[in-house]
């Protein structure tokens, strides 16, 4: 019987966890691959692993802490690299480094016991809390609304910030909300996929929502199914073969990338040879 | 003729660097002028003056407030400013003309949409309106930008080296359509490459930190010592041409 109810709120947990983790990871994640920022949210998210050492080091919860440090090294790339003029690749790589090195530090200070460390580099399902599924449910809710309301200033200001500059005042505005916003996303899903490999549940939804759509929103609809699917099947696989949970879902991502787009290319191959024979049969 | 705007002993600089030192300048209504310069000119300073992006270091700037304020200007910047892989469609782009004015939260009326609809129509632009740019020719790029600038019927339109990335065989239709436009607003158009300054514009200003307007279009040997350096210019195409008189 307690074996059932475990299996269930865990099932649920999962599930739950995968529309989340999908549809923050969509919206965020289409707003990053338009925008070229991936290197960008890559920094973000090893940035904030210095904020899950401190938060172990004052034994506050890790996520604000990553929070903190996610938001703070999104914004002091900006400010690097405009106010101080270091090339804004470098800025990212060096906050890059610098909170994975606060990060080990902090908590090989940690007195006691070791946290463990594999969960957060790489994710880990058994660790998700609920209060870590109420908090990306939140911030699913956020984005909608952001993204929903504000959908034309957003994609305007992110196609040609000169040209909004030229007309609006808001855009410093908008895109330090929008920025923050995509740090707390990622900080929010290090705990389903880890540091190292969250990036990639931002960036490969996209990717396969693009081989069939340009426009805007519907990406976004694309992406956040592409990863509901990618999650959910990632998860499943990873439960049954007790695997990485963060590996898995990367992995389930990719193959149906690749599966996409080479079936994609198989059509355009098989409907040119058709073509092409029915060409030669009207030649006759 | 009414004016649109006027400086008056104008400065702009960034830091310690002076981009504009002591115009004078004037635009009318109707007005078609060319702005000559080298790179580091000031042109695209003037440019941000006018649009407020830059406040002016000295002297004034002044609207004619019952023609001109800062909605009724259209802008077409160097094609660099936007990506053209972002994932946005011709018709969208064109409705950020408007959009981007209405404040923090942009809703498309169906207003919005008729004009969207007659801009596509008017820049021979139908057919590609749920296009992206890269699926699109420099010259098509070029109108998408142009119907960006004048879907909000501006009183003046600023274009910043429209010559960048339009090929020859366009060229003249996009003169062309710059013309027809001139009939219901004022040009003002910056560029560093003299062959780009069509015979279509009524007058021109050379800038190189300080400003010479010249209520002629023909260019002669003072206007190009603007330059700071002995130049020759060479165009290719159809006559007519603006002809220039020879210099030392």
């Amino acid at each position: 019987m307690e074996t059932s109810i475990f299996q269930y709120g865990f099932i649920i947990k999962g599930l739950l966890g995968a529309i989340f983790a999908s549809i923050t990871a969509g919206l965020a994640g289409t707003y990053v691959v338009s925008k070229r920022m991936v290197f960008l949210s890559g920094g973000i998210t090893h940035a904030s692993f210095g904020g899950i050492g401190i938060g172990y080091f004052l034994g506050i919860n890790p996520v604000f802490g990553a929070a903190v440090f996610g938001i703070l090294s999104a914004l002091g790339v900006e400010y690097l690299s405009v106010k101080q003029k270091i090339r804004e690749d470098s800025a990212i790589g060096i906050l890059w480094a610098f909170g994975m090195a606060i990060g080990i530090i902090f908590i090989y200070l940690t007195p006691g016991y070791t946290p463990n460390l594999m969960s957060y580099l790489f994710g880990s399902i058994l660790t998700v809390s609920n209060a870590d599924i109420i908090a990306l449910g939140t911030m699913s809710v956020i984005l909608i609304l952001y993204f929903g309301i504000f959908y034309r200033t957003i994609l305007y200001i992110s196609f040609d910030e000169v040209f909004a500059r030229t007309y609006s005042s808001y855009v410093d505005v908008f895109k330090y909300i929008t920025t923050s916003l995509i740090a707390l996303t990622i900080v929010l899903n290090i705990r389903m996929a880890g540091v190292v490999l969250v990036i990639s549940l931002l960036t490969i939804p996209p990717n396969i929502a693009m081989l069939f759509t340009r426009v805007y929103f519907k990406i976004v609809i694309w992406s956040v199914l592409a990863g509901f699917i990618g999650t959910a099947t990632g998860y499943v696989i990873s439960y049954y073969a007790g695997i990485p949970v963060g590996a898995t879902i990367i992995f389930t991502l990719v193959i149906i990338w690749v599966a996409v787009k080479g079936t994609i290319q198989l059509i355009g191959v098989i409907s040119k040879m058709n073509n092409s024979s029915h060409f030669r049969h009207s030649k006759l | 003729m009414a004016y649109l705007f006027e400086m008056h002993s104008l400065s702009a600089s960034y830091g310690a660097n002076v981009a504009l030192h002591d115009v004078n300048f004037r635009v009318n209504e109707n007005d078609f002028i060319g702005v000559i310069g080298p790179n580091g000119g000031g042109k695209t300073t003037l440019l941000r003056v006018i649009l407020g992006l830059l406040k002016p270091a000295a002297g004034d700037l002044v609207f004619n407030k019952d023609l001109l304020d800062g909605n009724k200007i259209g802008y077409l910047p160097q094609m660099s400013t936007g990506d053209i892989n972002y994932p946005v469609t011709v018709r969208d782009i064109i409705l950020s003309g408007l959009m981007i004015r209405k404040g923090i939260i942009s809703r498309m009326s169906a207003s919005d949409k008729i004009k969207a609809n007659k801009v596509i129509e008017e820049l021979g632009l139908v057919g590609m309106s749920k296009s992206t740019l890269n699926e699109l020719s420099g010259g098509q790029m070029q109108r998408v930008f142009l119907g960006r600038a004048i879907i909000g019927d501006p009183k003046l339109l600023l274009l910043d080296e429209p010559g960048n990335f339009v090929d020859t065989t366009f060229e003249n239709d996009f003169y062309e359509k710059l013309k027809d436009l001139n009939g219901r607003m004022a040009i003002l158009m910056v560029s560093h490459d003299v062959g780009t300054i069509s015979s279509h514009i009524k007058s021109f200003a050379c800038i190189n930190r300080s400003l010479h307007y010249h209520p002629s279009n023909e260019i002669t040997n003072e206007d190009l010592l603007a330059y700071g350096c002995p130049i020759q210019l060479v165009t290719h195409g159809d006559v007519p041409h603006t002809v220039l008189k020879y210099h030392k």
